[in-house]
């Protein structure tokens, strides 16, 4: 490969921020200095000049971070470092929503206008931010959920050389105030606040959140932490796979799919390296479960990461969290920090076990919450979805086998091998085992993460988040989340267990409970489900990248004024996204909108 | 079931008939084995499968979705279905999908004979949308798109690029089958000139920055044209020709000949009209080019126009102007 580069060089600040990922520029990389800043780098193993692609996605998002934007000079300078061809680079930069590879001010404000944000104020907040004409040094657009829907409306907050923070229910009458017109004034809530059950006794997942100092090692200790992983490597590792294969436990994220069956493959495949990913990007409209795992109780996820990992042979983890988690991303990186120094992971950990996280940012693509695409990204390509077969068990990161679960999945791997799976077994239902996190959002009195055993109705999850606000009635439900479908309050009754919402045809999804009631333009949200397929859909196959849009071109016709054929057009083409589509984007893009239409809510 | 590797064959059902394959063939080679047609966009034998296309799907039993017989192996006791109304529907719906927001005006003559055959109707989704701005595409920003009204059908229309004198794009015509990628990268030419950039339906192929190919990484070797399907990609003497309206397939022929330039022993399959050769290709089933030539083998032509032997005639004319280096 004999790759061509253009002249453009990096400025001084570009070079030292693509230094600080890769190392001093032009030396070989055996050569390196180990140093605490570009540890993460030779956390991974992989130092050779064709294993550095990896490379590619921090090193852009570090430039973007310090510089604000990523420039011909900062682009080729990467391409230089790690030997990727400039088009591929190009390729990769423009795939991600936070990346800019044109000129960008200093602070850049994302105000998401997804469904709950929108019908709390983010319209008119925007449409103030419009009217008040261009801010000195920033810029603002518009963005799909931030995973703050129990705070909305939200906005994520990129400023160049500055930590990144997130704005939460903020005031829809705010107006930029600074004089650098950086900051959007809010009510002054704090960005993280514990959830609404802090603090009740028989919460498991949930029950250090509000309670432990999240910034600190002793602090989990305390409260029991690391007792877990002492347990699981007492048993051994074919143990801890027996008791998740006895826990029933079922994948979070989306597909409740069994975790021990995965594990098991990849426990006993005959390649020795293998990984394990926890899967951290939370990007479905309504989600915001794992964050408040992540940001309350970091030590959790890095502990059930290590266990997890020990126990499918894994000797590397990666940790795939969003870019808009950025008090998250500092909590787990801190989390991390202090485990290593206290030999909890790392190359020879005091109880014998070698363990290592890598600790990945997306950086504004939802795609890369689908398995094989997150694989493709911090493979540094871009974050398309790969066929299946091979599956990840047998061809995951890196080719090699890989366990890939949920932020919640692997915290309940914590109890499953401190009381056993058997016990974890008897809660909730036969099919439907465990304690679940639930995101209450919308036209709720209370709205927040709730823990509820398996078997809890939906009625139920209504009234612990306080039930509707006076005078509001319940008109329907969004489940599972933008991927998953309306409900009408006639299902109050059915458990929200895996089997009672295959019998009832919905999905479960990532726990997504989005409430509206009766003043719910539903035209407007469905327009924006609408929007967010075709705006996040990874455009490689064809029934999805086209599918979306024209989806989104019918809709607006029914909303205008509905012609025969418009409603059949979109089952026509749900069809052949489900049937077609390589990944499951494209199969439930359309689910949520055909429901709609089908209750009838437009009417 | 997957039987161990040691086995002879691999045997499945198609359509109702019993087929043996060799381990490791795809379900499209079993169905091209059994003389079942089944259409690709995507595929082409000497690039590695990209199964993004979708138009090959077959419906295989106890899969939940269809499947892309393109890559799929094929397992034994499989049963496979290449014509059922699911297959037909997905096909179908691709090739309008296809056919309302790009221009297939001069793809492969199959994909006419689809449309057909699956009774596809791009029209019904409305009329075509304004072309957007030369470089508008190529400028936006992932994650963002304008007002949608549902009156006009989006599509990828926009002026063609011609920035040298040896090929043009025209992405009017694409529909984003990888191949080019594949061609110019991993599979074939090994110069990653061209990529995927952006996302979703503003994905497209690319060189970095969306340099023109000059100032990137091309080496011109023209091997990108020869596996587009669409037409997207046009040595610039045929789309000259076209545009002055005096392009003849009908009127041409093909000469195969050894590339006089080196000692490797490509072959040539030189096209003329009017005695003058207007695209040069290669075989794909010749192994040593696999479809694949040089800069010189596929454009180094010009020295046998210029020998003075023949009368100037219209299409020197025209011929001419594929040799300055922007468009009249
Ligand atoms: C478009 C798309 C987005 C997804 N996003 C996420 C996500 O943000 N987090 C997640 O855990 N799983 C997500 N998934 C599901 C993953 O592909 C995968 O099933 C999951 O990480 C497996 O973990 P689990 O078994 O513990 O749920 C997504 C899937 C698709 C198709
Ligand atoms: S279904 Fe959509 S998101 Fe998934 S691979 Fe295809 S285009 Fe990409
Ligand atoms: S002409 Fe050759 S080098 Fe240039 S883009 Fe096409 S395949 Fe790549
Ligand atoms: S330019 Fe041609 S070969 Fe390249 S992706 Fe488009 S249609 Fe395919
Ligand atoms: S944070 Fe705005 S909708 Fe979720
Ligand atoms: S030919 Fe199989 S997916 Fe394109």
């Amino acid at each position: 490969m004999d790759l061509r580069f253009t002249d453009a060089q990096p400025t001084a600040a570009e070079r030292e921020a693509v230094e600080s990922v890769l190392g001093p520029a032009g030396v070989e990389s055996h050569q390196r200095v180990r140093t605490a800043s570009n540890l993460r780098i030779f956390a991974t193993g992989m130092q050779s000049v064709a294993d550095r692609r990896h490379l590619l996605l921090p090193a852009l998002e570090t430039v973007q971070s310090e510089i604000g934007w990523v420039s011909e000079g900062a682009l080729m300078h990467i391409c230089r470092e790690l030997s990727v061809p400039p088009a591929e680079a190009w390729g990769v930069a423009t795939f991600y929503s936070l990346i800019s590879v044109d000129p960008s001010p200093p602070v850049v404000v994302h105000v998401c206008d997804d469904i709950v944000c929108r019908r709390a104020g983010a319209l008119e907040l925007m449409e103030g931010l419009e009217a008040n004409g261009r801010i000195p040094n920033t810029r603002w657009l518009p963005s799909p959920c931030l995973g703050q829907c129990d705070r909305a409306p939200a906005a994520y907050v990129q400023r160049a050389g500055e930590e990144d923070h997130v704005l939460v229910s903020i005031d829809p009458q705010a107006r930029p105030m600074e004089p650098d017109g950086s900051i959007v004034s809010t009510n002054g809530q704090p960005e993280s606040l514990a959830v609404p059950q802090a603090g009740e006794p028989h919460l498991r997942l949930l029950r250090r959140v509000g309670t432990v100092d999240p910034g600190s090692l002793d602090s989990y200790l305390e409260a029991g932490g690391y007792r877990a992983l002492e347990e699981a490597v007492e048993m051994g590792p074919a143990a801890v796979v027996a008791e998740v294969k006895a826990s029933g436990l079922r994948g979070r994220g989306g597909a409740a799919f069994p975790a021990w069956i995965k594990w098991e493959a990849v426990a006993n495949s005959p390649d020795a390296v293998r990984y394990l990913i926890c899967n951290a990007d939370e990007s479905e409209p309504g989600t915001f479960k794992d964050r408040v795992l992540m940001e309350d109780d970091p030590f959790s996820v890095i502990e059930a990461m290590t266990i997890s990992g020990y126990a499918v042979g894994a000797r590397q983890g990666y940790l795939y969290i969003r870019g808009e988690y950025p008090l998250a991303t500092r909590r787990l990186r801190s989390a991390i920090h202090q485990a290593r120094r206290a030999g909890l992971l790392g190359e020879s950990m005091r109880n014998g076990v070698s363990f290592d996280i890598d600790l990945r940012r997306g950086q504004g693509a939802y795609i890369c919450g689908e398995e094989t695409a997150l694989m493709n990204s911090i493979e540094g390509l871009r974050g398309e979805p790969r066929n299946k077969p091979p599956f990840p068990t047998v061809s995951g990161l890196f080719g090699k086998p890989t366990v890939i679960n949920n932020v919640e999945t692997l915290c309940n791997v914590l109890d499953i091998v401190s009381d056993g799976g058997s016990n974890f077994a008897s809660l909730g239902t036969p099919q439907s085992t465990g304690p679940k996190l639930f995101c209450l959002s919308g036209s709720v009195r209370r709205p927040g993460t709730y823990e509820v055993e398996f078997g809890a109705t939906l009625g139920d999850l209504i009234a612990l988040a306080g039930g509707l606000p006076e005078g509001r009635r319940l008109r329907a439900v969004l489940l599972g989340g933008a991927a998953g479908s309306f409900v009408l309050p006639d299902l109050l009754e059915m458990p929200l267990t895996f089997e009672a919402a295959s019998e009832a045809g919905v999905s479960l999804g990532s726990g997504v409970i989005m409430a509206f009631d009766q003043h719910t333009d539903f035209g407007d949200i469905l327009a924006r489900i609408a929007a967010f397929f075709r705006d996040e859909t990874c455009g490689q196959c064809v029934p999805c990248r086209v599918g979306t849009v024209r989806v989104e071109e019918a809709l607006a016709r029914i909303r205008r004024d509905p012609q025969p054929g418009d409603l059949e057009l979109i089952e026509e083409i749900d069809l052949a996204m489900r049937d077609a589509s390589i990944c499951g984007l494209g199969h439930t893009a359309a689910i949520a909108l055909r429901s709609a239409l089908e209750l009838g809510l437009m009417e | 079931m997957t039987r161990p590797e040691t086995q002879q064959s691999v045997r499945l059902t198609i359509d109702g008939a019993p087929v043996e394959v060799r381990p490791g063939a795809t379900l499209l080679e079993a169905c091209r084995q059994m003389g079942t047609e089944v259409p690709t966009l995507c595929y082409l034998e000497t690039l590695t499968p990209v199964n993004v296309c979708r138009i090959c799907v077959v419906e295989v039993e106890r899969n939940r979705t269809l499947v892309p017989a393109c890559s799929r192996i094929a397992e034994e006791g499989m049963v496979v279905k290449t014509d059922s109304d699911r297959v037909r529907h997905s096909r179908k719906m691709i090739l309008e999908f296809l056919g309302s927001s790009v221009d297939l005006s001069a793809a492969e003559d199959e994909v006419g004979e689809w449309m057909r055959q699956y009774e596809a109707e791009p029209d019904r989704y409305g009329p075509q949308s304004e072309p957007s701005a030369a470089g508008e595409r190529d400028r936006r920003h992932p994650g963002h798109h304008g007002e949608v009204n549902g009156r006009t059908a989006e599509g990828v229309h926009q002026p063609t690029k011609v920035d040298n004198t040896l090929y043009v794009r025209d992405y009017s015509r694409c529909i984003l089958c990888y191949k080019c990628v594949e061609a110019c990268g991993i599979d074939a030419q090994g110069t990653y000139a061209i990529a995927v950039a952006g996302r979703g339906f503003d994905a497209r192929i690319s060189t970095e920055m969306d340099l023109p190919l000059g100032d990137g990484a091309c080496v011109f070797c023209g091997n990108c044209i020869g596996v587009c399907p669409t037409g997207a990609l046009m040595f610039r003497s045929e789309w000259e020709l076209r545009r002055a309206e005096m392009w003849n397939p009908d009127a041409q022929s093909v000469t195969r000949t050894v590339c006089s330039y080196c000692g490797v022993g490509c072959n040539l399959e030189l096209h003329t009209q009017d005695n003058r050769i207007v695209k040069v290709t290669s075989p794909q089933d010749h192994d040593v080019t696999n479809g694949h030539l040089c800069i010189k083998g596929r454009f180094g032509y010009d020295y046998v126009q210029n020998l003075g032997d023949v009368d100037r005639s219209s299409i020197d004319e025209v011929l001419a102007k594929a040799r300055r280096p922007s468009p009249e």
